[in-house]
């Protein structure tokens, strides 16, 4: 039995996430869609794929550096713009998470961080409303698995084309699609203070990790199995113990349950219901 | 005898039958135009598929009476039609249903029997299950109705085999998954090796249609098929887009192929019949349900 690996067939992806965003945004009554561009892979990617579904001058890409921000990013989305052809908007969000974080002088970077990144997701939703599009995620399943997202934040979106991607076939469905090759190679970071990445962060690289979560999640592995597979014990401890904590992010909140029938648990209806 | 028959892997709105009932309308014209004698429609196309709560808003009654059924009887004067649609029978139960109209009338009505309830599937949960598996003649000569899990269980396709039927119209609503470096995603290329697997081992024709669209973050991937008492594949539509297509098939090679392959005259049924007399008497433990 050949191992398992995570390959995929990029025109076949191409057109089931570009239907999908296409079925997804027009049975609601829109047209367009807005995107928060950071100038990395992920939401790099998304932008083409909603450019292709919908049609360049359907797309608002949105630049939102903060003063900290790395020149690169900015350069690196531009990048995405010129390739795609996509509308566009930046606007700096210093002077607006700046107040917030002087009055707290001892705070942290990473609420510093989750202010960005919810100050970001309130511009998106507002030009949400302004463009008449919906907003876009940018999450891969590797992110979602291992919780490494602001909750309400980046997390926050109307639909996610990449959410079943782990960060590997993100990168080469990329490749395949044409993404600026500056943005494929650059080390991942959520750019929210200076000299951050993804993989020094989270302390394993996303090849690695995305071999080890093929196993546990999509091929139903157990750790043990996964261990015998070759990873190491604290390697797999580490990531199964990280994907349960974050189970939290995934899911809504839990409503407590009084009456015969309640949102979430008896009251069962698609997103799509009636469309 | 030639049959025409036409496959429809058509997009549904969620929870609309007065929509979908008129796409059906249209989608039989465009059939009736090209000349079809028999047109089938996936699982569940009056309604869309992940209904939850949408169930008992959405049921209707196979019968002239109708304003759903009327139609589509109509419609039936001038080609045969299998249509998807949740049933509600006398004492309320919902069923996944499949029903044959010709002439007017309906032929017969299959409520699908293996409810999927695991993983991504929650059939159970809202729908009764079907209890029988009958073949029935029509115009084209004998044939059965499967509906998507119903012919993942090898059982249905045999008991309908020997019913009598030579043409197995299957019905799906079948959401894509399992994404690999192949070109075709894994629920299609698992689908289709059963089907050609079917129509050799009972050497028979075996039609195939499966919806698409989007329903939330699920796709249906279309493809629908038709293969031959050979194993042969005489028509395969397109992957995850909509379309009609269609197929002339030659009845006359049942005849061909048993000629040459006597599977079904060699068939021992009442060995069968007393090896799961033996087997259904005796300890629970090696029992299926």
């Amino acid at each position: 039995m050949p191992m398992p690996d995570l390959n995929i067939h990029t025109g076949l992806a191409r057109q089931i996430l570009t239907g999908f965003l296409r079925t997804e945004i027009t049975r609601t009554g829109y047209s367009r869609a807005v995107i928060n561009l950071s100038g990395g892979i992920d939401s790099a990617l998304a932008c083409f794929l909603a450019a292709e579904a919908l049609g360049p001058e359907n797309v608002l890409a949105i630049r939102l550096p903060y003063k900290t921000s790395s020149p690169d990013s900015l350069a690196d989305a531009q990048k995405v713009i010129d390739a795609t052809g996509v509308q566009s908007l930046t606007l700096e969000i210093t002077p607006m998470v700046d107040p917030l974080i002087a009055q707290f002088p001892e705070m942290s970077n990473l609420r510093k961080g989750n202010i960005m990144a919810r100050m970001r997701m309130i511009v998106a939703y507002d030009q949400s409303e302004a463009f008449k599009g919906l907003v876009i995620g940018t999450g891969n399943k590797t992110e979602i698995l291992l919780g490494y997202t602001t909750l309400y934040g980046d997390s926050a979106n109307a639909l996610n084309p990449l959410g079943d991607l782990y960060k590997t076939q993100v990168r080469q469905l990329s490749q395949a699609m044409g993404v600026p090759q500056s943005i494929i190679d650059k080390a991942p970071s959520a750019d929210l203070w200076v000299g951050q990445t993804d993989e020094g962060e989270l302390g394993y690289t996303y090849a690695e990790v995305d071999k080890l979560l093929l196993l546990l999640v999509d091929h139903r592995y157990t750790p043990e199995e996964c261990i015998e597979a070759g990873f190491s014990p604290a390697f797999v401890k580490a990531v199964v113990e990280r994907v349960r904590r974050n189970q939290f992010k995934r899911i809504l909140p839990p409503i407590a349950k009084l009456t015969n029938r309640t949102v979430g648990y008896d009251f069962l209806y698609l997103r799509d219901w009636g469309t | 005898m030639k049959l025409s028959i036409a496959l429809s892997q058509m997009n549904t709105v969620l929870g609309n039958v007065s929509r979908n009932l008129e796409k059906h309308l249209a989608i039989i014209q465009q059939a009736q135009s090209q000349g079809a004698e028999l047109l089938i429609f996936p699982e569940l196309s009056l309604t869309g598929y992940v209904l939850q709560d949408l169930v008992p808003t959405v049921a209707c009654h196979p019968r002239a009476d109708d304003p759903v059924f009327r139609p589509l009887l109509e419609a039936s004067r001038r080609l045969d039609l299998v249509v998807g649609f949740v049933e509600e029978d006398a004492r309320n139960r919902f069923y996944i249903a499949s029903a044959y109209l010709s002439r007017g009338e309906v032929l017969h009505v299959h409520h699908k029997v293996y409810l999927p309830t695991y993983g991504m599937f929650d059939e159970g949960r809202f729908f009764a299950w079907g209890d029988t598996v009958q073949a029935f003649d029509t115009r084209f000569g004998r044939a059965g109705m499967l509906i998507c899990e119903d012919f993942w269980h090898a059982s249905p396709p045999y008991l309908l085999w020997l019913d009598g039927a030579d043409l197995f119209l299957l019905m799906s609503a079948s959401p894509g998954r399992g994404l690999s470096s192949e070109p075709v995603l894994e629920s299609a290329r698992w689908v289709n090796h059963i089907l050609r697997a079917y129509s050799s081992l009972y050497t028979s024709f075996v039609a195939h249609t499966n919806r698409v669209g989007y329903e939330d973050g699920l796709n249906f991937w279309g493809g629908a098929t038709v293969y031959d008492p050979n194993g042969d594949l005489v028509v395969q539509g397109p992957y995850h887009e909509e379309a009609l297509i269609q197929a002339e098939i030659d009845l006359n090679q049942l005849h061909r192929t048993r000629a040459r392959l006597p599977m079904l005259r060699d068939e021992r049924t009442s060995l069968v019949q007393r090896e799961m007399n033996r087997i259904l008497n005796q300890s629970a433990s090696v029992l299926g349900r």
